[in-house]
């Protein structure tokens, strides 16, 4: 194994790795905080790499949905220019961000909704229970959304006495496995269709008991289970992937059915949206539902997208909650580097082609967030000293699909820079050692005949490597080989075999 | 202790510090190089082939015909079901189900909605649609008269929705251009039957929305 995590130093783990978690159906549990859960990135991609299954159904999956991205974005003569325009959008609303927000809050008010708004994830969770109570349903339907993962917004219901059902296919898997999803789209990709069926059968108790490993027979038995639920639901929870701050009007987009049932269907719809899911005009929309669903799941387009502006009097819920959830999206607005990482669409494109997450999964990042993207904002989001800059080896493929051209590459430098910085006015003994070995590198490279013995050195190392891999240095170079396998050096180096050719001629 | 609005708002603009520009100014100049007008105009040849091949791609079932000849086709499609049943907004034609043989048929409306479970209960719904997008193969219903309650289209297992040819435009842009004068009303974009990717990322088409999705493409 011979991938780059790129990873300076670890540090104490924060609980038992994704493999260690309790439950017979594989879960992770559902974590105290949903950004910011699991051991630390090293100690987890260790645990995953272990994890053959998990590499099996990741790299089928990963496969599967970048060649259709690519076909789908291929058939587009203006993609690039649509990236353009999504780009500029998103920083437009970044600039004009409170007075956005306030034509939205006054555009849904006018039209019959309630505006709430939420400064963090505890304050969110008490609006929506708050809401739930009063209507007195003891359950609520949701729809797939990130915000509400991210506030784990399903326990905070749980203390309440509130169950809440997720719909969409994926998140159900999840939910009953006692999971977390592990990808931004395809919550369950780490699951293959064996172990889906196991999850049905020992934790739906409808299931038919002769169900299959069949994909549409899963999905069969989900429908089946859910009908009821949808047609007696009292109130539904969803997020947004747009609001449109000069109509007030608000658009998921989905496949399965399960969002246009919920958002159509209870009586009462409550939904949580970033600050910064706006868009200024209708118009807008016209760009992102062209760049989403080719992005997302390489499709022309979604098989459904639901709009909604506040309550429309004889069709669809008659009450209509917006709650605007802060939660650390303002400290990723007040750094002036970082800041694009809230232009993000939650397309997932950038999972996909990660040679990083196709090999260790969604669950390694400890975060609802997982992938490049999370791996920027992840630790933006927290404020919090975090190992995610280093999940990437830079290769640049995430830059190229962002449909909003986020550039997360560079994005994940100027972390890193500031992570070093940080170690810097407290080193540990890595960073001691590493700075070390700087500054003798430094001394080598200064002079020619130097450099020419220097390179010669780790010759000797081929004494202790394996198959061409050295696995494990002596100290200090374990502080290296912790997190990486080193190549094996060649027998000769690039200048004594140009000297030898030379005295050939 | 501020209020969470006026904090959130504060908070907003402490981030953007001097960079917040004055109410009502784009700050970038958003550049929209992309095509806001299909090759063709709405209903040429070109963009109903597309919008076929589109919709027959995501496993919908596309019929041609004409006005004279709906009332069969719907009579036809509804026996194949087999339907006993059948909704249709109050604003749909009365014609088109005049060809109609032991279908019980229920009108709905925002005035006299049908309960969801009344809608569980039946087999089919025709709808008319707003717009369709050739590139993409989506329809768009928008909730007046005759393409009804978001509920009507979603419940029955079976929709049939009827797209007269000249509401088939090229591109995305060309759509929303069209429902921009109304943004208010409640949408439904419409690609393909309801469907599922989330098993290992094959699509399985039919989960919680209908199973079945007609297209009636009139001329």
């Amino acid at each position: 194994m011979s991938t780059f995590l790129g990873m300076p130093a670890t540090r104490a783990g924060r609980g038992p790795s994704p493999d260690a978690a309790p439950g017979t159906l594989g879960g992770v549990g559902r974590p105290e905080d949903p950004l910011h859960w699991g051991a630390t990135f090293p100690h987890a991609a260790k645990a995953a790499l272990a994890n053959e299954q998990l590499r099996r159904n990741l790299g089928n999956a990963t496969s599967t949905i970048r060649s259709k991205r690519a076909r789908v974005v291929g058939e587009v003569p203006d993609w690039e220019a649509l990236r353009d325009a999504g780009s500029a959008i998103k920083t437009d609303v970044m600039a004009r961000l409170p007075e956005l927000l306030e034509a939205l809050e006054r555009n849904v008010t006018a039209r019959g909704g309630v505006v709430h708004w939420a400064r963090d994830a505890a304050e969110a969770n008490r609006i929506v229970a708050g809401i739930v109570r009063e209507k007195q349903a003891d359950e609520v339907v949701k729809v797939k959304s990130m915000a509400t993962q991210e506030i784990g917004l399903n326990e905070a219901l749980a203390e309440e006495g509130i169950a809440a059902v997720e719909t969409d296919l994926a998140e159900l898997i999840v939910q009953l496995a006692d999971d977390m999803p592990s990808h931004i789209l395809v919550p369950a990709i780490h699951r293959n269709r064996t172990e889906i069926r196991d999850i049905f059968l020992e934790r739906m108790a409808d299931a038919p008991p002769d169900l299959t490993d069949v994909p549409h027979e899963l999905a069969m038995a989900a429908r089946a289970h859910l009908r009821r639920k949808f047609l007696s639901a009292k109130v539904a929870i969803s997020g947004a992937n747009f609001a449109v701050a000069d109509s007030g009007t608000l658009a998921v987009v989905e496949s399965e059915g399960n969002g246009r049932m919920c958002l159509t269907l209870p009586e009462t719809l409550i939904t949580v949206m970033g600050i910064e899911k706006l868009v200024p005009t209708y118009r807008d929309l016209e760009v992102f539902l062209q760049l989403l669903p080719r992005s997302s799941t390489g499709e022309r387009m979604n098989p459904y997208t639901s709009l909604w502006t506040g309550v429309t009097p004889g069709d669809g819920p008659q009450e209509f909650h917006l709650v605007l959830l802060d939660n650390g999206r303002t400290k990723v607005l007040a750094d002036e580097a970082g800041r694009s990482a809230l232009h993000c669409i939650r397309c997932s494109a950038c999972l996909n082609v990660c040679p990083v997450y196709e090999r260790v999964g969604g669950h390694a990042y400890g975060s609802v967030y997982p992938g490049p993207i999370g791996a920027i904002l992840t630790p933006q989001l927290t404020g919090e000293k975090s190992d995610l800059p280093y999940a990437s080896t830079l290769c640049g493929a995430c830059y190229q699909v962002c449909p909003v051209k986020i550039d997360i590459p560079s994005i994940l430098v100027e972390l890193r820079a500031r992570e070093v910085e940080l170690a810097g006015s407290s080193p540990d003994a890595a960073d001691r050692v590493w700075k070390a070995a700087m500054k003798a590198a430094s001394y080598a490279m200064a002079d020619g005949a130097r450099f020419r013995r220097a390179a010669r050195l780790p010759r000797a190392l081929r004494a202790i490597s394996r198959h061409g891999v050295i696995r494990r240095l002596p100290f200090p170079g374990s502080l290296w080989t912790r997190s990486r396998d080193l190549m094996e050096p060649p027998r000769q180096t690039f200048r004594d075999w140009w000297a030898e050719r030379e005295d050939d001629r | 202790m501020s209020d969470a609005r006026t904090e959130i708002l504060s908070r907003i603009r402490t981030a953007l510090g001097s960079s917040t520009p004055e109410p009502g100014t784009v700050s970038t100049a958003v550049p929209r190089e992309y095509r806001s007008l299909g090759d063709h105009a709405p209903g040429a040849a070109e963009v109903l082939d597309l919008l076929v091949d589109r919709l027959e791609d995501y496993k919908a079932r596309v019929h041609r015909v004409t006005a004279a000849d709906l009332p069969a086709l719907l009579a036809r499609l509804l026996a194949e079901v087999p339907a006993s049943s059948v909704v249709v907004p109050a604003g749909v034609e009365g014609a088109w189900l005049g060809a109609l043989a032991d279908v019980e048929v229920r009108t709905d409306s925002r005035e006299a909605p049908l309960s969801a479970t009344e809608l569980d209960g039946i087999d089919a719904v025709v709808t008319a649609a707003r717009v369709a997008v050739a590139e993409t193969g989506t329809i768009v219903l928008d909730g007046e008269p005759d393409q009804g309650r978001r509920a009507v289209s979603l419940v029955p297992d079976v929709h049939v929705c009827v797209v007269r040819t000249d509401q088939v435009v090229q591109t995305v842009p060309e759509a929303v251009r069209l429902l921009d004068a109304d943004p208010g009303r409640p949408q439904t974009w419409i690609s393909g039957p309801s469907a599922t990717s989330d098993i290992e990322l094959d699509r399985v088409e039919g989960v919680h929305g209908p199973r079945t999705l007609h297209v009636a493409l009139v001329s």
